[in-house]
């Protein structure tokens, strides 16, 4: 099918033009629209861009940083303010899906992709909006962003770590080094005297969209991270979670896995 | 069907081509200025036949929007050797029987040209890194490998020649 491109220099006219149209599409990396557009999709008829170069900035803010849409897998890896974040963005395709991939697409790809956005999730990830006023938590995104697609993310805000213990992700995968996923886990473990003190734990290809698991973040509030400290929180791993089947896993396959890797996550022991 | 003016440099040489809007890179590649190196496999971006490089960074150019690359460098599995002289790269996959069907070569050598460009000595892990977005179904990716790690020693012993 036929489709017009539309490349825009700033953020706010390419998302009033997105507003305006039901049949437009926003184009970040390429990888998920492109892969639409060979597969001739009858889904859009537009292509919205924008070469705002303020969309591939990060900028760091006390204990926040702010990554801009635009940024690639590519840019993480290069860019060592974003260090934590190095083994997620190695885990996302490989190096030519790397430097085209953006963070902001990210959010946006379907189950079991966006292993990068359950990191974001960990790390309190808020989401700005060309011309939304205030930043959106990253879960309440999730959960309306397939039934509003038509707004343009400019960046999202997340906390950077205090030290390189308190966050962890863990991939799964059935093949090396580049896999799919059967699921994804990313932790922040803040630590006071040795106990857990706003645990953030988020799960990818358990759900629709990648997810927050807040039954295991209270079940580890306060305790500390060995064998009888997690138990409760191992317990609550699947917790009214109800996990797809594809071609990768099945449902039963992906509830039974989760609280080993969880285990293997919070002892740090996994790899 | 609009049709857009782009230009670029393609193995060196400017290119100037109409490019329909929302056409991909491979389709420009292949269609509009004939270099037929780089495959299309899955146009999906899993098997990377499509690798080429843009500014010296790895693309799948399946997944490229044409537009995009105005005014940057496209290079290609076309622009490695030069006449009958083979890139040492391709010399190596010749020596190790890195191809056999050869349809995923020209994505392997440009995934390998550039590591080596970016890192002229790497290990085997990093080699496995690099090719890990390119599918083989023929040669279990071991010939390939070795291939990578001799073309890097013959490239270093030619730069200390």
């Amino acid at each position: 099918m036929p489709v017009s491109v539309k490349t825009y220099a700033g953020v706010e006219e390419a998302a009033r033009a997105l507003s305006a149209s039901r049949s437009a599409r926003f184009f970040g990396g390429g990888t998920l629209v492109m892969r639409a557009l060979n597969e001739g999709t009858q889904a859009f008829d537009t292509v919205i861009r924008v070469t705002d170069p303020a969309l591939r900035q990060v900028k760091p803010e006390g204990d926040r940083l702010t990554i801009g849409a635009g940024v690639t897998m590519a840019a993480v890896l290069a860019n060592r303010d974003l260090a934590f974040l190095h083994p997620v963005a190695r885990s996302i395709g490989g190096p030519a899906v790397r430097t085209m991939a953006t963070i902001g697409g990210n959010l946006f790809a379907a189950c079991p992709y966006g292993d990068f956005t359950v990191a974001l999730l960990a790390l309190d990830g808020a989401v700005t909006i060309a011309g939304g006023g205030r930043a959106l938590n990253l879960d309440d995104f999730l959960k309306v962003r397939d039934r509003e697609p038509r707004v343009i993310v400019t960046s999202v805000t997340i906390t950077r770590p205090r030290d390189a213990q308190a966050f962890r992700f863990h991939k799964v995968s059935r093949i090396k080094p580049k896999g799919i996923s059967v699921l994804s886990i990313a932790a922040h473990l803040p630590q006071s005297g040795g106990r857990v003190n706003n645990a953030r734990v988020a799960y990818g290809a358990m759900g629709p969209t990648p997810l927050r698991v807040t039954g295991v973040e209270r079940a580890l509030e306060g305790r500390s991270l060995d064998a009888s400290g997690i138990a409760p929180a191992l317990a609550a791993a699947t917790e009214r979670l109800d996990p797809p089947t594809d071609a990768l896993a099945s449902s039963w396959y992906r509830r039974e896995v989760a609280p080993v890797h969880l285990r293997r996550l919070l002892l740090n022991q996994a790899g | 069907m609009a049709r857009t003016p782009i230009e670029f440099r393609h193995n060196g040489r400017d290119q100037a081509i109409f490019v329909e809007e929302g056409s991909n890179l491979l389709d420009v590649l292949r269609r509009g200025v004939g270099d037929f190196a780089p495959k299309y496999g899955c146009g999906q971006g899993t098997c990377g036949c499509c690798t080429v490089l843009v500014d010296g960074e790895p693309h799948l150019s399946c997944l490229t929007l044409a537009e995009t690359v105005a005014g940057r460098s496209i290079e290609t599995t076309s622009g490695l050797g030069k006449g009958v002289e083979l890139h040492p790269l391709q010399q190596a996959f010749m020596d190790n029987f890195a191809a056999q069907c050869g349809y995923c070569t020209p994505g392997m050598l440009m995934a390998a040209k550039s590591l080596l460009d970016h890192n002229p000595s790497p290990s085997r892990q990093e080699v496995v890194e690099a090719i890990a977005g390119n599918i083989c179904r023929c040669t279990g990716y071991e010939p390939i490998i070795a291939a990578v790690l001799d073309a890097s020693s013959r490239m270093s012993g030619r730069r200390s020649a």
